[in-house]
C-alpha cells in the first residue's frame, strides 16, 4: 500500500504507487516491455508522450516513457532498454514482481493539434516507444486526421521494436509506414540509411502537417532540419527531449536545459524553441 | 525516333538526376541509354568489375553490398527510385567498389559510361553539368554515410 | 511571512534582545543565530546575547575569510555568516521515506516527526531575499509542476524570522546591485537595526502579527525621531560602504547570447569544479535522490541530498554527462544564477551575498566575470524583456 504515517502531512511528490508486473515481453536483445497493474486504486490515466518514474525496490528509480494505449484501460506499459543500473534490473523482472510508480508527468504530444491535417511520426530506435501511444490515439480517431505517416529508423533489423504491430500497421491502407536501418544484414531487402533519408519522399503535405519526433538527440537534430527543409513550420514540429532526471517533478534541478525543466516544461517541446539549443554543445 | 527512344527521353526528363538538365544535353544521353527491367535478386555489378554504366533507378530498390567473410553480404546502403547507382564510372580506375543487387523488381535507365566520359571531354559545358550533379549525389551519400557512422542508436555498453 | 508593518518602530536595548531570545525559547522556538565556531561566524544555537560574537567582525575577500576584533561591543558587527540559514530550512540530507519488502510488494512510511520550531536570529537582508527565492522555487505552485517540497513548506511554517540589517558589509558584498539590501525586504517577523552611536540599542520593525505578539512581551519603547534617523544612518552607511557592483541590465539576454564566448574557457582554467560556490550559495537548490538499501535487501530508504551542477555526474544521460567540460558547468551555474532563473522564477537567483567569492578556493568573482562578459560581448545585445 502507499505510504504515509503522520496524519498532518500533505501528499508528497515522492509517494509511490505499487504496480505488479503482469506480463513481460522481450522485444529485442536489450529491450523488454513490462505490463503493470496497480495493486490498488484505479488505472494510471495518461496522455501520449508522458512519462513515469519507476522504482525498483532497493535499486533505484528511472524516468520511463509510457508506451501503452492511452485508451487501453487497466495496464500501464513501459518499453525499457537495458542501459545498465536500474534499467538492467527492470528488464529482468518477472511476472508477479512489484515496482513503485510515480506519475504520469510532463507535457505530452498533444496529438489532437494535428486534427484536420497530416501527421508525421518520426521515430529513431527506442524513440518508437513514446510515439506508439500517439499513433494509437490517432488510429482510434482516424477520420479526424488526413494522411498519417510513420517513419522509423533503427540500427539493424534485429532492433526493430513492435515488429508484429508494425506489420499490421503496414497492412493498413490509411497509414504509410516506412522503415530503415543503419546496417542491413545479408538478405535484408528493406532500406538502409538514417531515418532522415525517408523524409524528402514521404507522402505528407508540409503545410498541414504536425510532426512528432523521438529518438537519439543527434537523430532529432537532423530530422528537425530535414522537416524544416521540406517546409514544415518549426512550431509544428515536436521533439521529446531527454535529460538526467532525479525527481521528475521540477525540484531536483538535474533536467534543466537552459531555462526549461524537461520534466515539467517537456519532455515534448516545439522545434521553434529547441532548434538553437540542439546545435549548441554541452548546454 | 523509336518508341523506346521516346520512352528513354521521357524517363530522363523526369528522373531526379537529369530532370533540370538542358534538353540538348539530355538528348545526348538518350543516344547512349537504354531501359532495363531488373528482377529482384539480380546482380547489377560486382566489386572489382569495370564500371561501365551509370544507372538511374526509375522503380524499385537496389542494395549496395559488401561481402564480409563469415558474415556474408552486408548491405551498406540502399538506392531508391529517382536516385542513381554509383559514380565509380567517372573516376579512374573506373572499377566498382561494391556489389549492387536489385533488392526488389526494379527498372533502370542504363547509360554507357565510356560514351559519357567522351562527351564530357568534348563539351565542357556538358561535362560541368554532369559533374555538378554527380557531386551533389556524392555529397548527400557521404553525409548519410557519416550520420550512420555516428552510431546514434548505440549505447556506451555496445 | 510578513504581513502588515507596524506604523511605528520600537527600540530595545541589548538586555531587551536577551529578553527577546528568552521569550522565543519559552514559546518553544529554539533560537539559531550567529555564533563563533570553527574559526568562522556561522549559525548555531543561541540561548542569550552572550552567545553572539560581541565585538567580532569579518574580513571577506575573494578566497579569503578572517575574523577580526572590532574594538567595540557590536553584536552583529560582521557581514554574512559563513553559511546562510539554508541548511536549516533545506537540510543537506533529508529522509523522504523508508520501505520494507514484503512477499508481494513493499510498505512505505514517511518520517514521522514534525519539523522543529526554530527562530532564526540575525538573518541578513541578502539571506532573507534568498529565503524568498527558495520559497518561490520550493514552496510555490508554479507552471504545471505536480508537487512542492512539502518538507520545506513544513519547515518554513515552523520558522520565526528575526532579520538584522547590515551595518558592516564586507568587500565581497553586492546586495545593493541585486536590490536585496542592506535593509531587509519582506519575509521577517521582526527586523532589527543595531545602533552603536550614543546608546547601544536596536531599532525594531514589526513584520507580522506573531512578531508583534512576541515584541509585546519584551521591554521596549516607541522609537523617536532620533532612533529612526540613527537606524537609517546605519543603513545608509552600509549602502555607501558597498563598492562591489554587478550591472544586471539585460543580464539574462546577454548570458543567453554569449553561450560561445571564450570567457567560459578562461574561467575553466581557474575553476576547480569543486562546488564550494553551490554549497555556500543561499539559493542553490539542486538535489539528488538517493535510493539505498541495507545488506538484507529488505529495507530501503530514499534520501534527498544536496547536489551541485558542478559534479561530473550531474547531467549524466546514458553514455556520459551532457556537460562534461568545466567550462560548460561554470557556464551552466552562472547562466542559471544570473539569467535563466529569472525566466523560471521571476527574479534573479543571486542575492549578492558574496559567499561564492569568499569561499571559492581560487577567488573567482561572479561580478568580475559578468563585467568581463559585458565588456567583450560579441553578439548584439537584445532588449531584456524578461
Amino acid at each position: 500500500m502507499t505510504a504515509t504515517t503522520a496524519t498532518s502531512q500533505h501528499a508528497s511528490a515522492f509517494d509511490l504507487r505499487e504496480f505488479r508486473v503482469t506480463q513481460r515481453r522481450q522485444d529485442t536483445r536489450d529491450t523488454a516491455t513490462l505490463s503493470l497493474a496497480p495493486l490498488s486504486g484505479g488505472p494510471l490515466d495518461f496522455r501520449p508522450g508522458q512519462f513515469t518514474m519507476v522504482y525498483a525496490f532497493g535499486v533505484g528509480e528511472v524516468p520511463l516513457s509510457i508506451s501503452g494505449d492511452p485508451a487501453g484501460g487497466k495496464l500501464l506499459l513501459h518499453t525499457i532498454r537495458d542501459v545498465g543500473g536500474v534499467t538492467h534490473t527492470l528488464t529482468r523482472l518477472r511476472r508477479g514482481d512489484v515496482v513503485g510508480v510515480r506519475g504520469p508527468y510532463g507535457h505530452g504530444w498533444d496529438v489532437t493539434d494535428g486534427r484536420g491535417g497530416d501527421v508525421v511520426l518520426v521515430a529513431g530506435g527506442i524513440g518508437l516507444a513514446p510515439l506508439r501511444p500517439a499513433l494509437l490515439q490517432i488510429l482510434a480517431r482516424r477520420s479526424e486526421y488526413k494522411r498519417v505517416v510513420l517513419l522509423y529508423g533503427t540500427r539493424t533489423p534485429d532492433d526493430v521494436l513492435f515488429a508484429d504491430e508494425l506489420e499490421r500497421w503496414r497492412g493498413r491502407f490509411d497509414l504509410e509506414v516506412d522503415v530503415t536501418v543503419d546496417y542491413g544484414p545479408p538478405q535484408w531487402r528493406g532500406k538502409v540509411g538514417l531515418v532522415t533519408s525517408l523524409i524528402p519522399r514521404a507522402g505528407f503535405d508540409p503545410s498541414t502537417t504536425l510532426a512528432l519526433v523521438c529518438g537519439p538527440e543527434p537523430m532529432m537534430r537532423y530530422v528537425g532540419a530535414a522537416l524544416v527543409d521540406r517546409g514544415v513550420p518549426r512550431r509544428r514540429i515536436r521533439l521529446s527531449m531527454e535529460r538526467a532526471m532525479d525527481c521528475g517533478v521540477g525540484l531536483c534541478g538535474h533536467c534543466q536545459l537552459r531555462e526549461l525543466f524537461v520534466c515539467v516544461d517537456g519532455p515534448v517541446f516545439g522545434y521553434d524553441r529547441l532548434e538553437r539549443l540542439l546545435w549548441l554543445r554541452e548546454v | 525516333m523509336t518508341t523506346t527512344t521516346h520512352e528513354v527521353r521521357d524517363l530522363l526528363r523526369s528522373h531526379c538526376f537529369t530532370r533540370d538538365m538542358a534538353h540538348e544535353h539530355v538528348d545526348r544521353l538518350v543516344e547512349h541509354a537504354e531501359i532495363a527491367q531488373v528482377p529482384a535478386g539480380t546482380i547489377l555489378f560486382r566489386e572489382g568489375e569495370p564500371a561501365q554504366d551509370l544507372y538511374l533507378l526509375v522503380e524499385g530498390r537496389v542494395s549496395i553490398e559488401m561481402h564480409v567473410p563469415g558474415r556474408g553480404a552486408q548491405v551498406v546502403d540502399t538506392v531508391e527510385a529517382c536516385e542513381t547507382v554509383g559514380w565509380s564510372w567517372l573516376v579512374s580506375p573506373y572499377r566498382w567498389f561494391f556489389d549492387a543487387r536489385a533488392a526488389t523488381d526494379s527498372r533502370v535507365v542504363r547509360v554507357d559510361a565510356a560514351a559519357l566520359r567522351a562527351l564530357a571531354e568534348d563539351d565542357p559545358a556538358f561535362g560541368y553539368a554532369l559533374m555538378r550533379r554527380v557531386a551533389a549525389v556524392m555529397l548527400e551519400r557521404m553525409q548519410a554515410a557519416r550520420l550512420r557512422l555516428a552510431d546514434v542508436y548505440g549505447t556506451s555498453q555496445s | 511571512m510578513a504581513t502588515s508593518v507596524a506604523a511605528q518602530q520600537a527600540v530595545i536595548t541589548t538586555d531587551g534582545l536577551d529578553q527577546l531570545i528568552s521569550v522565543l525559547r519559552e514559546r518553544g522556538w529554539s533560537v539559531l543565530g550567529p555564533v563563533l565556531r570553527d574559526g568562522v561566524i556561522a549559525p548555531g544555537e543561541v540561548t542569550g546575547v552572550d552567545d553572539l560574537p560581541r565585538g567580532v567582525g569579518d574580513d571577506q575577500q575573494p578566497a579569503r575569510y578572517r575574523l577580526r576584533e572590532r574594538g567595540d561591543d557590536a553584536l552583529f558587527g560582521f557581514a554574512s555568516p559563513a553559511t546562510s540559514f539554508k541548511p536549516v530550512l533545506f537540510p543537506p540530507r533529508q529522509l523522504l521515506w523508508r520501505a520494507t519488502a514484503r512477499d508481494d510488494g513493499f510498505d512505505m512510511t514517511r518520517p514521522d516527526a514534525a519539523p522543529p520550531r526554530r527562530a532564526l536570529l540575525g538573518v541578513r537582508s541578502c539571506d532573507l531575499a534568498a529565503i524568498r527565492a527558495q520559497d518561490r522555487v520550493l514552496a510555490h505552485r508554479w507552471k504545471d509542476r505536480p508537487g512542492r517540497d512539502v518538507d520545506y513548506v513544513a519547515a518554513r511554517d515552523a520558522t520565526f524570522v528575526v532579520a538584522v540589517a547590515c551595518g558592516s558589509p564586507a568587500d565581497t558584498c553586492f546586495c545593493t546591485s541585486m536590490g536585496t539590501g542592506p535593509a531587509p525586504g519582506e519575509g521577517y517577523d521582526l527586523a532589527l537595526t543595531e545602533v552603536l552611536a550614543d546608546e547601544h540599542r536596536f531599532v525594531v520593525t514589526v513584520g507580522s502579527e506573531r512578531g508583534a505578539d512576541v515584541l509585546d512581551e519584551v521591554g521596549n519603547r516607541v522609537a523617536d525621531h532620533d532612533d529612526v534617523a540613527a537606524a537609517q544612518s546605519v543603513i545608509d552607511g552600509a549602502t555607501r560602504a558597498i563598492e562591489r557592483r554587478l550591472d544586471t541590465t539585460g543580464l539574462p539576454a546577454m548570458l543567453d547570447a554569449e553561450v560561445e564566448h571564450p570567457l567560459w574557457e578562461d574561467v575553466a582554467q581557474r575553476c576547480l569544479a569543486c562546488g564550494n560556490c553551490t554549497a555556500v550559495c543561499p539559493t542553490c537548490f539542486c538535489t539528488s535522490v538517493d535510493d539505498v538499501s541495507d545488506l538484507t535487501a529488505e529495507n530501503a530508504e530514499r534520501w534527498r541530498t544536496w547536489d551541485s551542477c558542478f559534479t561530473a555526474g550531474f547531467s549524466y544521460v546514458h553514455g556520459g554527462p551532457v556537460r562534461a567540460s568545466t567550462a560548460s558547468r561554470y557556464r551552466q551555474w552562472m547562466t542559471h544564477k544570473l539569467g535563466t532563473w529569472q525566466a523560471q522564477f521571476g527574479s534573479s537567483g543571486c542575492v549578492g551575498c558574496g559567499r561564492c567569492l569568499t569561499w571559492c578556493p581560487v577567488g573567482i568573482d561572479i561580478t568580475a566575470e559578468a563585467r568581463a562578459l559585458r565588456g567583450t560581448a560579441r553578439t548584439s545585445r537584445r532588449e531584456d524583456t524578461t
